[in-house]
């Protein structure tokens, strides 16, 4: 890579998340062992490896939840814990929906804690529930909602927290194969009205590929591979999927797992 | 509905046998009445037990709450400090093997003659599952959900309000349940420590005059009290943890 082009996506990326030799250990045992990775602002980097490699730890170090042993991470230029939190946003693999609360005051919880009043922040709610196809679940409970409703409700719950830097931990880990679909459509077109910077842990290949510009390929607490996904991706997913360039970036991630 | 068919039938086959045998046996009824002695016993002394009930019922209902209320901010209060929690836990623990009928003399002395001392009684007997429940509920919060709040910017009162303390909800009615049931025995207690009314005082002086079909009758009167609290306590657990029905009816 050039000198020039260097110093200018290194200005850019400062806007965005940067970890430097990153290290971790947990119970003695280390997990992240010097992992380096950019993600760009409003850029998408997919992380994708077999459990227990540390994608779930990487997350939430990120997220300014847990404290790295070794190494630096940048959010938007803060590297101090509190400075992470207050910046990211952090969506759990399980959807965390309090069971005491309605679909719609679970998805106010942020505006809440933000000092709004509960009305206004049900309000701001309220619209997003419309888009995301929710309306009329408002006042269900956790209980009362299907797999995919309930990730929805915390999609929205994630995306009113206003924050630019997006967390997901394999937000649609528990979808059903349509829904799934479904959601990455949506996730897509949301993303597209307003950019934010994302990191996407998946164990599903294909599902990076298919959202991230980037996926990164973490085998045993290390980046072993990262693959800029270069293909176009605009068509039905069924012909995207199956397209040669597709395949063979699947059959690139795939090996660097094994 | 049905749930209750078992236990009452149970209860209707001892007490028949319960009858049948005092009477094959002779037995005196100073010594020991038959169920339908008891029966006459409500009926007759029915204007001081409904004196006594009324007495008791108050000492019963206010101790709770003070109970209740105490339970729960000193439940509060171990929560939120940890070095507290390590001091007051082990000292909670070790109070609970100072038997009760011991202190409740003491705090007659202590207190007087009047209410206060059988609120007192009635509140140390109940204290302790409120505030060892209470105390579980709230630190065994689910962590995820806890990162969850603190990823969506809470604070730490937020989390508290938002997260915890629903979460140990559950948790503390059940303590509260637990002490439901004590709370009769406690207000007898303090009675018999010195009192002149209330259903302990019926049965105390029932004793000499070898009324043994009155005390029963006492006795059956705190038993449905104690059963009403109880039944007061789970009404209020329905209306205020609809969600925990829900997911155990699923």
């Amino acid at each position: 890579m050039e000198a020039s082009i260097q110093t200018s996506t290194a200005v850019a990326m400062a806007e965005g998340i940067r970890l430097v030799d990153v290290e971790r250990t947990l119970g003695g045992k280390p997990v992240l062992r010097g992992v380096d990775l950019r993600v760009p602002l409003h850029g998408r980097v997919g992380i994708v490896g077999r459990s227990g490699t540390g994608k779930s730890t990487l997350l939430s170090l990120v997220a300014g939840l847990d404290s790295p042993n070794g190494g630096t991470i940048g959010v938007g230029g803060a590297t101090a814990a509190g400075e992470r939190l207050a910046r990211c946003v952090l969506m759990p693999q399980r959807d965390c929906l309090l069971p005491w609360r309605t679909a719609l005051d679970n998805a106010a919880l942020a505006l809440e804690n933000h000092g709004f009043a509960r009305r206004e922040a049900r309000a701001a709610a309220a619209e997003l529930f419309t888009r995301v196809g929710l309306a009329g679940s408002e006042r269900l409970r956790p209980s009362q909602l299907s797999g995919g409703m309930r990730q929805r409700v915390a999609f929205v719950r994630t995306l009113l927290t206003g924050k630019g830097v997006l967390l997901l931990d394999e937000p649609f880990g528990a979808l059903d194969a349509i829904t799934r679909a479904e959601l990455h459509e949506w996730l897509r077109d949301t993303l597209a009205a307003e950019p934010r910077t994302v990191l996407l842990v998946t164990h599903d290949v294909e599902e990076a590929l298919l959202l991230c510009d980037t996926v990164a390929v973490l085998t045993e607490g290390r980046v072993a591979a990262t693959i800029d996904v270069d293909v176009p991706r605009d068509g039905p997913r069924r012909e995207v999927v199956t397209s040669p360039g597709f395949a063979e970036l699947r059959e690139r991630a795939l090996e660097a797992i094994e | 509905m049905r749930r209750w068919w078992p236990p009452l039938a149970l209860l209707a086959v001892a007490v028949g046998l319960w009858e049948l045998v005092v009477r094959a046996e002779h037995v005196q009824d100073y010594l020991f009445p038959t169920p339908v002695e008891v029966a006459r016993s409500l009926w007759d002394d029915r204007g001081l037990l409904t004196s006594a009930t009324a007495v008791t019922v108050r000492e019963i209902l206010l101790g709770y709450l003070l109970a209740v209320g105490v339970g729960l901010a000193l439940a509060v209060v171990l929560h939120w400090s940890a070095a507290l929690r390590r001091a007051l836990l082990p000292i909670l623990v070790l109070s609970q093997t100072v038997p009760t009928v011991v202190l409740a003399p003491v705090l007659a002395i202590l207190l007087g003659f009047g209410i206060g001392p059988k609120l007192v009684v009635v509140a140390i007997v109940c204290f302790f599952p409120i505030v060892v429940n209470a105390v579980d509920g709230l630190r065994s919060t689910d962590p995820e959900l806890v990162r969850m709040m603190r990823t969506l910017d809470a604070s730490r009162l937020s989390i508290f309000r938002r997260v915890e303390v629903p979460g140990a909800l559950p948790s503390i009615f059940s303590g509260a349940r637990i002490a439901a049931t004590y709370a009769a025995v406690g207000a007898v207690f303090g009675e018999w420590s010195g009192s002149s009314s209330g259903l302990g005082f019926v049965m105390l002086q029932a004793q000499p005059e070898l009324a043994t079909a009155r005390i029963f009758a006492a006795l059956l009167v705190l038993s449905v009290l104690a059963l009403a609290l109880y039944a007061l306590v789970s009404l209020a657990e329905r209306v205020l943890v609809p969600w925990n029905r829900e997911v155990t009816t699923e």
